[in-house]
């Protein structure tokens, strides 16, 4: 019976942390951060190959780490499947030999069956007796989960097990690890700063920064609903800007900048008058076809200040006339052309409303 | 006993003591973080530049009945070590310690520790670690430790006349025959035993390169 990861992690030295999340069976938690935010150190703690000043891990009712209670499990009890960065196969050993060393109390025959059925479910059949040096990085991300999986662990960790690869092995491997994990009920964790990653393959995702977990939740509630502007900030919104809430209705909120323009909103939480941070994603954004008719709600005008083609799309920086901001969105290259779209040149922009998000001013 | 038969028998103790030991030595060199490894490299390693003469001295005064070592030395085997095989196999075990180590810690400090980590987390204990990953892949240094060490043995010299002096079957090595035999004029004999001397040290040069990764 698979149970939940719960763990709760706090250190001052070398580098502090304060980390506390919950992972369910079945659930893929991705932990999204900043390089040298304390993510690996949070899965090195987990697996008990780091020792924090205070943790407590916990999988189901088992306790494998308890600074209060002196319980301290080694990464061998601890029944963990880890696939490291680089994947860390053992460079001496066959294939086979990789994932059978990780089978443990059956005899011989027994290990080896069972080792080639984690290779075929990682299509790595018909390369069993290559060495590691002899696989592309794929393969041996592939021999990596294998031997993960072959510990029949109770938590499976993976840490940034995509970044060695290239793109096309890389959505090659999304998608065998998205099949694969249909039949994988333990908690799994995986560690990276790939946004585009964590939504295609996680359920939830846990924002951890200079050694904090920020926030923890479904990965599109956590995405398009930050707790705060830092989290925002975290999680690549560009278009913040500040407001006021002016008056509040029971499926819509009205929203007021600095310079007077009001936006709305969806209904949000926070009290009327209350300072708010506006985040308005990209993908919202889109140009007046009318420019000539006068400002409306959700209207905004400013210049272009920068426009730089990437593919099929111009990347705009548009610099608000009436805030000191600036709002960051692309469009399609054509449209672009056909609007003349340079440096330089006034543009009107409308903002749809359903997908604005209010967040607390004073928790920058 | 021949000069040929007392070094080899020299070489084969000290190596076989110092096979063991240069292991947990340079193992725990390698992995160790604690503040005071230089201080320890540095002591392990100072028989590389210290004169043998220095080490033959010191290793005197050590076995002399007056010091404590040396009154227990005579306790246990029931005489001084100076003069002695047993007391040319301790010489030769300090003078060779680098010799022994340096390659195991190196050895030891190429292996990855995520690989280490892996192996620990895929369930394997710390004995069955070593025996299924950090032996396969460290044996090349353990080859060069113990290809070095008998090697040296063979050519001591300066250590092995102050500590075991030139006794015929017992303390005379065939460094020391080329030395008696350059002293007698006896050159064939002494070229005879250079040229062997030679010939075993390039071959342990030979197995010591080859049993670098990178060749």
């Amino acid at each position: 019976m698979s149970s939940a990861l719960t763990v709760c992690i706090e250190q001052s030295s070398p580098i502090k942390l304060d980390v506390r999340l919950s992972c369910k069976p079945g659930e893929l938690l991705a932990l999204v951060g900043p390089s040298g935010s304390g993510k690996s150190t949070v899965l090195r703690t987990i697996a008990g190959l780091h020792q924090p000043g205070a943790a407590r891990v916990a999988c189901g009712s088992s306790l494998w780490q308890d600074s209060q209670s002196d319980i301290n499990l080694s990464p061998q009890q601890r029944r963990v499947g880890m696939v490291f960065q680089h994947y860390a196969l053992f460079p001496h050993k066959s294939v086979l030999e990789n994932v059978m060393l990780a089978i443990h109390d059956r005899p011989r025959g027994e290990r080896r069956q069972q080792a080639l059925e984690w290779l075929a479910r990682t299509n790595m059949t018909g390369l069993e007796s290559r060495k590691p040096a002899q696989l592309s990085g794929g393969q041996r991300q592939r021999v990596a989960l294998a031997r993960a999986l072959a510990r029949e662990p109770a938590v499976l960790l993976l840490d940034e097990p995509f970044s060695a690869v290239d793109q096309q092995t890389r959505r090659k491997l999304y998608r065998e690890l998205a099949q694969l994990r249909r039949d994988l009920h333990v908690p799994m964790l995986l560690v990276t700063h790939d946004i585009s990653e964590v939504q295609q393959l996680a359920d939830s995702l846990c924002l951890i920064h200079r050694g904090r977990s920020l926030q923890q939740g479904d990965v599109q509630q956590v995405i398009n609903a930050p707790r705060n502007k830092e989290t925002a900030k975290l999680l690549g919104h560009q278009n913040l800007i500040p407001a006021r809430v002016l008056s509040k209705g029971r499926d819509h909120t009205v929203h007021e900048l600095e310079s007077g323009e009001q936006m709305r909103g969806p209904a949000c939480d926070f009290e009327s008058g209350s300072s708010v941070i506006l985040l308005v994603p990209p993908t919202t954004i889109s140009i007046r076809d009318t420019p000539s008719e006068p400002q409306g709600i959700n209207c905004l005008r400013g210049t272009v200040t920068d426009a730089v083609g990437l593919g099929d799309e111009l990347s705009v920086r548009l610099h608000l006339d009436t805030v000191a901001k600036a709002l960051r969105f692309r469009v399609p290259l054509h449209v672009a052309r056909q609007r003349n779209i340079h440096a330089g040149v006034a543009l009107d922009v409308k903002i749809r409303d359903t997908d604005i998000h209010a967040i607390a001013a004073e928790r920058s | 006993m021949s000069p040929f038969l007392v070094s080899f028998k020299l070489a084969l103790w000290t190596s076989l003591i110092l096979l063991p030991l240069g292991l947990l030595l340079g193992r725990w060199l390698a992995f160790s973080k604690i503040t005071c490894k230089p201080w320890i490299e540095a002591a392990l390693f100072l028989p590389l530049i210290l004169p043998p003469t220095v080490i033959g001295y010191y290793l005197l005064q050590l076995f002399s009945p007056e010091t404590f070592t040396g009154a227990l030395s005579i306790k246990l085997l029931g005489s001084p070590l100076v003069f002695t095989f047993p007391g040319l196999v301790v010489a030769s075990i300090v003078v060779n310690l680098p010799f022994a180590v340096q390659p195991i810690q190196l050895a030891f400090s190429s292996l990855p520790l995520e690989v280490r980590e892996a192996a620990w987390v895929s369930g394997l204990s710390p004995w069955k670690t070593w025996w299924h990953i950090e032996l396969p892949l460290t044996w090349q240094g353990l080859l060069a430790s113990v290809t070095l060490v008998f090697a040296h043995t063979l050519g001591e010299f300066g250590v092995v006349l102050l500590v075991g002096g030139n006794i015929e079957g017992v303390t005379r090595t065939v460094s020391i025959a080329i030395y008696d035999s350059v002293q007698a004029f006896d050159m064939q004999t002494a070229g005879w035993y250079s040229v062997a001397l030679l010939l075993l040290s390039l071959l342990a040069l030979l197995i010591v390169r080859r049993s670098q990764p990178s060749s």
